[in-house]
């Protein structure tokens, strides 16, 4: 039947448990079939399976593994996407019927309060939160936390680099704020941070940096939290890639007797370049998502216990609040906050997919 | 003709110039012995610096845990006078006793556990089945089905949570809730993770096709084939997927906030935050209860992390090179 014998690749195949078994069958890569060696004549050779059903292009039985992530996906992923995107666009949305009046491009004039927010029977007011509150927040925090977080992980990772001992053991240490619950800890800056606590305490001064403080002041702890948070993962990374470096690039500099600020600025950087520009990107998309951080340390979106303003939303924030409290009456507000959000974190992709694409600058 | 040479008996050198080599007198061993030196000075600054950094990282833990042996007066400054203390004057073991009268620890616990299996268990189910087609099988519309998978990983989940909660509310979940719609709330919408399925779908493509082959060879469907042998051989993946999993349930807050109409139904971060411990004859806040709580929240996790560190940072490293 196999007259050409060189056609044929031997299976090298190994059970599980890592043994190797004899060459037992053959494969035939041409006509993609099995054959399977059961004496030493090549008479009694007899093919076993053709693996046509593998690799036919109509395979049912893929679609069937395919079947529960694809369902899951279109219900929670794709559906909501576009509803999302419909909501935004429609005017008078009715959250219970599901449909509303028209299309309209109102709702996002409305949350960037250009056009005033009309209730029947209560009459018309300007909506300010997000432009007030919720975008200017977003900003400092993004503009401050990725790249105060950024700089830090780089020294302490060149700095753990280029230690022996205890490296695993700190390299741990500077790990565990990952590995904690977002709300715990965040209640536990809030006793740090508090009028008694210890920050007031070593600085000797009697600010209030979370109860009735400032909007402006509240932001310091804010951002000490979420810059502690996003060190661990920017560590991570970026310790794997100074090990990935090679070593000849370090023994040149030696030879040309470099400064270690010139090592710094001409080898390390350069070399992690792929690395710092993924953890920019993905450090800006994290950062315009934050919410947890404020709900962790202030419990609600303002200061102070009493008031109603909330000076404290971010755009997502922005978003949950009006899904809690105000979701009958202005859930398609809340859509087209989420829209922008899209939006502007999908050109954050597509800048990441380019640069990932160069992934040498140097 | 004959070359021209320089004859340098003529050459005047300036006699103000002085030719000196910088390591000029030094022997080797002086060389050396000063590299020495400089190295010691320069890592002892690095381990200086370093551990005073974390120091400062594992601060709000050391605060966390001498703040739940804390009474109030002490944290409140009355009993100091000032500022709270970098030690507890009195230990207040019986914060923790407390703790579990004012804070439904284990209810929580119990939810947040349940919640975890299901939605673990469901997403290994799913992720190994849609990377097993992935990666092995072929059929037409694999790399176009496989791409609007990827498409959906730039979606931020926030997007999707208006529509979502609309979405389980029109199945019947929120109005007139029942324990078991609450967990369906947070259990189903959570069975799909597109980039484990990406992660899981990497590591399946390792795997050898001849491996494969000799399956099909012993009379093995794919099926067996799937769970004897790959399903082991990518064990490693399955165990960091389950433990980020369980952090992540651990740590979700906003959907569960959002969906369950009972604070009983709710999560452990959620039961947390929304725990007021309010002493109810002063209205005062009792910091101590709150941070007793607060490290009976945090220690599961840092069990987990002690036992299974390698997994997760296996697991969260390998998120970072999704790019």
């Amino acid at each position: 039947m196999f007259k050409d014998r060189k056609k044929l690749k031997t299976i090298s195949s190994v059970s599980p448990s890592g043994e190797a078994v004899l060459p037992s069958a053959q494969y035939n890569k041409d006509d993609n079939v099995i054959v399977r060696l059961v004496g030493n004549s090549p008479k009694k050779q007899y093919q076993v399976s053709g693996i046509d059903d593998v690799v036919s292009k109509n395979n049912w039985k893929a679609w069937l593994y395919l079947a529960p992530v694809i369902i899951l996906v279109s219900v929670f992923l794709l559906y909501p996407l576009i509803n999302t995107i419909f909501i935004a666009f429609t005017s008078n949305y009715s959250y219970i019927e599901g449909y509303g009046t028209g299309l309209t491009l109102d709702n996002f004039a409305i949350v960037l309060g250009l056009k005033q927010y009309v209730v029947e029977g209560t009459g018309a007011s300007t909506e300010t939160n997000f432009v007030n509150y919720a975008v200017p927040n977003t900003l400092i925090i993004t503009f401050i936390t990725v790249p105060v977080s950024i700089t830090l992980a780089l020294i302490i990772s060149v700095a753990l680099n280029s230690i022996k001992w205890f490296q695993k053991f700190l390299q741990t240490v500077f790990f565990l704020p990952y590995v904690t619950n977002s709300i715990a800890i965040g209640m536990v800056f809030a006793v740090i941070f508090d009028k008694q606590g210890v920050i007031n305490g070593i600085f000797n001064i009697d600010t209030n940096w979370i109860l009735n403080a400032d909007r402006w002041t509240a932001m310091i702890p804010l951002c000490i939290y979420i810059v502690w948070q996003s060190i661990p993962f920017k560590i991570l990374i970026l310790l794997s890639g100074l090990q990935g470096v090679d070593k000849q690039y370090y023994q040149a500099a030696q030879i040309d007797s470099a400064s270690k600020s010139k090592i710094l600025g001409r080898i390390t950087i350069p070399l992690l370049s792929p690395q710092i520009m993924y953890l920019m990107i993905t450090g800006f998309i994290g950062a315009f998502k934050e919410y947890t951080a404020v709900v962790a340390i202030f419990n609600g979106p303002s200061t102070s216990d009493t008031s109603t303003t909330k000076e404290l939303l971010t755009v997502v924030y922005y978003v949950y609040d009006i899904l809690q409290n105000d979701a009958l009456t202005k859930i398609q507000l809340g859509a087209a906050a989420a829209v922008l959000l899209f939006v502007v974190i999908l050109l954050f992709t597509f800048v990441q997919f380019k640069v990932s694409k160069r992934r040498v600058f140097y | 003709m004959a070359k021209e040479y320089v004859n340098f008996s003529h050459v005047e050198v300036n006699p103000n110039i002085v030719l000196s080599i910088k390591e000029a007198g030094k022997t080797v061993e002086t060389i050396k012995k000063a590299e020495k030196v400089g190295k010691i000075i320069s890592t002892t600054f690095t381990y200086i610096f370093i551990v005073a950094l974390a120091i400062l990282v594992i601060f709000p833990f050391y605060w966390m845990i001498i703040t739940s042996l804390k009474t109030l007066d002490e944290i409140t400054g009355m009993s100091t006078g000032g500022n709270q203390t970098y030690f507890p004057e009195v230990v207040m073991w019986t914060n923790y006793v407390y703790v579990f009268q004012r804070f439904d620890f284990t209810t929580y616990m119990f939810n947040t556990i349940v919640v975890a299996v299901f939605s673990t268990l469901g997403t290994l189910i799913t992720t190994v089945f849609a990377a097993f087609a992935f990666s092995r099988l072929k059929f037409k519309g694999r790399e176009a089905v496989f791409m609007v998978f990827l498409a959906t990983m730039m979606i931020p989940g926030e997007m999707m949570v208006i529509s979502n909660y609309i979405t389980v509310s029109s199945f019947g979940w929120i109005t007139d809730q029942t324990l078991l719609e609450a967990y369906a709330c947070m259990i189903v919408p959570f069975w799909v993770s597109v980039f484990y399925i990406y992660l899981l779908r990497q590591n399946f493509k390792q795997i050898p096709n001849e491996l494969y082959l000799a399956a099909k060879v012993d009379g093995k469907s794919d099926w067996a084939f799937l769970w004897k042998v790959m399903v082991p051989l990518a064990a490693p993946t399955l165990i960091s997927i389950t433990i980020l999993k369980f952090m992540g349930t651990w740590n979700s807050y906003v959907w569960p906030n959002l969906v369950c109409t009972d604070v009983s139904y709710q999560l452990i971060s959620n039961g947390l935050r929304g725990s007021t411990f309010t002493n109810a004859d002063t209205q005062v806040t009792e910091y101590g209860y709150r941070m007793a709580a607060t490290v009976l929240v945090t220690v599961p996790l840092f069990l987990l992390f002690v036992f299974f560190r390698k997994y997760i940072m296996k697991g969260v490293g390998r998120a970072g090179i999704k790019g």
